[in-house]
């Protein structure tokens, strides 16, 4: 870790790459993550493919698939760090601030691999017809940046509990509403044939980059709350 | 004691004028009168979870642990009032519109204060040690409130409402409602949220009571 005197940048890229390297050579978080979206969207298309579906149910159940697949393993890099001791240690040494955006950028890291593979997968598998793959794609991208941003901190508040259970998904899907209904919503206007999807879409858009926007500078204000014991 | 009397008074005047005057919306009918009750429920629940996130602020930067008493009670009963809200207008939903449940922009809402609530006491109830229950319960609060806006008034501008809004607020925004209409509304107003605050206060006051024997007991 740096020392006090060098930037932020260099902080909170110390605080991603250990991250990082520490999920290559164990890969559990990324593993969990893949697997149980791989194996959703592989259930869905077999039982929901053959019927030809609205776009919103399209929608949705992508989103449903992205959300509880991030359910499943992004609370693990404060949990791990809990459960491995280095938490103290990293408590000591570091400021809360570079430790929250360096695993809010490994969040989102992780969450972008997630969508970059079951994404296409699940168009395969579901013969899904993506009229306006630019916006589809814009949606993904601000749906997971506000996603990471919102799990962040509660991953941080439930690494400090004692029984866990599914309290990580309790927490976060109130919170998350917002930005599912929009990043449903949204998605499901690039699925249909409407041919003015972007302006169909802009309420959806400007709710994602406000959701995000905010979730993201709370969590930087109140994530010290969490932080410091 | 003054209170409580204003308190009994104002109630009984709603509950007693809510039934005996011709119903506020006569298109709905019979079923409008759920109006006085739903409708201020609503609102407390809203006051209760503002009250809470203040309290939760004030704890973070004092940490006294009066402060999360204060969060705390505030949030038991927004919750309370927040499950009337939800049941209340379910109810209505059925007889006016056939059906429990429709998901109008105000009953996710309702529903998604509901979802707080219950995921802040289920936080609460797994954390143990009194200061990082308070400091980590007050930071969900505070994070989970600035999620509120998003819904309350992004997304009715998404998907359309069954709320008989405008029963109420005429098109040009202006407030109209009849004379006997306002004469019971208001009132149920100032009671439900004088109900909720001198529940809210001996909350506190037994939280505060309590925490003082625990002290005095380890002494």
């Amino acid at each position: 870790m740096p020392g006090k005197s060098s930037s932020w940048a260099a902080k909170v890229g110390a605080m991603l790459a250990k991250d990082i390297r520490q999920e290559y050579r164990t890969r559990y978080a990324a593993g969990a993550i893949l697997l149980f979206g791989v194996t959703t969207v592989t259930v869905v298309s077999f039982t929901m493919g053959r019927l030809d579906l609205p776009v919103e149910a399209q929608a949705a159940v992508l989103w449903i698939i992205i959300f509880f697949a991030a359910m499943s393993g992004l609370a693990q890099s404060f949990i791990r760090e809990e459960e491995t001791k280095t938490a103290v240690a990293l408590r000591l040494y570091a400021d809360p601030n570079p430790v929250y955006v360096g695993k809010l950028i490994y969040n989102i890291l992780i969450l972008a691999l997630l969508v970059a593979v079951i994404t296409p997968l699940y168009i395969i598998m579901t013969d899904m017809i993506v009229s306006g793959i630019g916006l589809f794609c814009l949606i993904l991208f601000l749906g997971i940046i506000g996603l990471a941003g919102a799990t962040t901190l509660i991953a941080a508040i439930i690494s400090k509990a004692n029984i866990r259970g599914a309290l990580f998904a309790v927490l976060s899907f109130p919170l998350l509403l917002p930005l599912l209904i929009g990043a449903i919503g949204g998605t499901a206007k690039t699925l249909s044939e409407n041919e003015d999807y972007w302006a169909a879409a802009s309420s959806e858009i400007q709710l994602l980059i406000s959701y995000a926007v905010v979730v993201i500078t709370a969590g930087i204000l109140l994530f010290e709350f969490v932080w410091e014991e | 004691m003054i209170w409580n009397v204003i308190l009994f008074v104002l109630m009984g005047w709603v509950i007693v004028m809510a039934f005996i005057t011709p119903a506020p919306q006569q298109v709905i009918g019979e079923a409008s009168r759920i109006f006085y009750f739903h409708v201020p429920q609503a609102w407390v629940a809203v006051v209760g979870f503002v009250v809470s996130m203040v309290a939760s602020i004030n704890y973070l930067r004092r940490g006294r642990l009066t402060d999360d008493d204060r969060a705390r009670v505030a949030a038991e009963l927004g919750f309370v009032f927040c499950l009337l809200a939800t049941v209340s207008g379910s109810i209505f939903a059925k007889v006016t519109w056939n059906s429990y449940w429709n998901w109008d922009p105000r009953e996710t809402s309702i529903l998604f204060l509901l979802l707080i609530y219950g995921a802040y006491f289920a936080l609460r109830s797994a954390l143990t040690g009194d200061e990082k229950r308070a400091r980590l319960a007050a930071v969900y609060s505070i994070f989970a409130f600035i999620t509120v806006p998003f819904l309350v008034f992004v997304v009715p501008r998404v998907l359309p409402s069954l709320h008989p809004s405008d029963s109420v607020v005429d098109s040009a925004g202006q407030f109209s409602m009849s004379g006997t209409t306002a004469m019971i509304f208001f009132p149920a107003l100032v009671a439900f949220s004088l109900l909720f605050f001198r529940l809210y206060i001996l909350g506190v006051r037994i939280s505060i009571l309590k925490r003082r024997r625990i002290e005095e007991s380890q002494l």
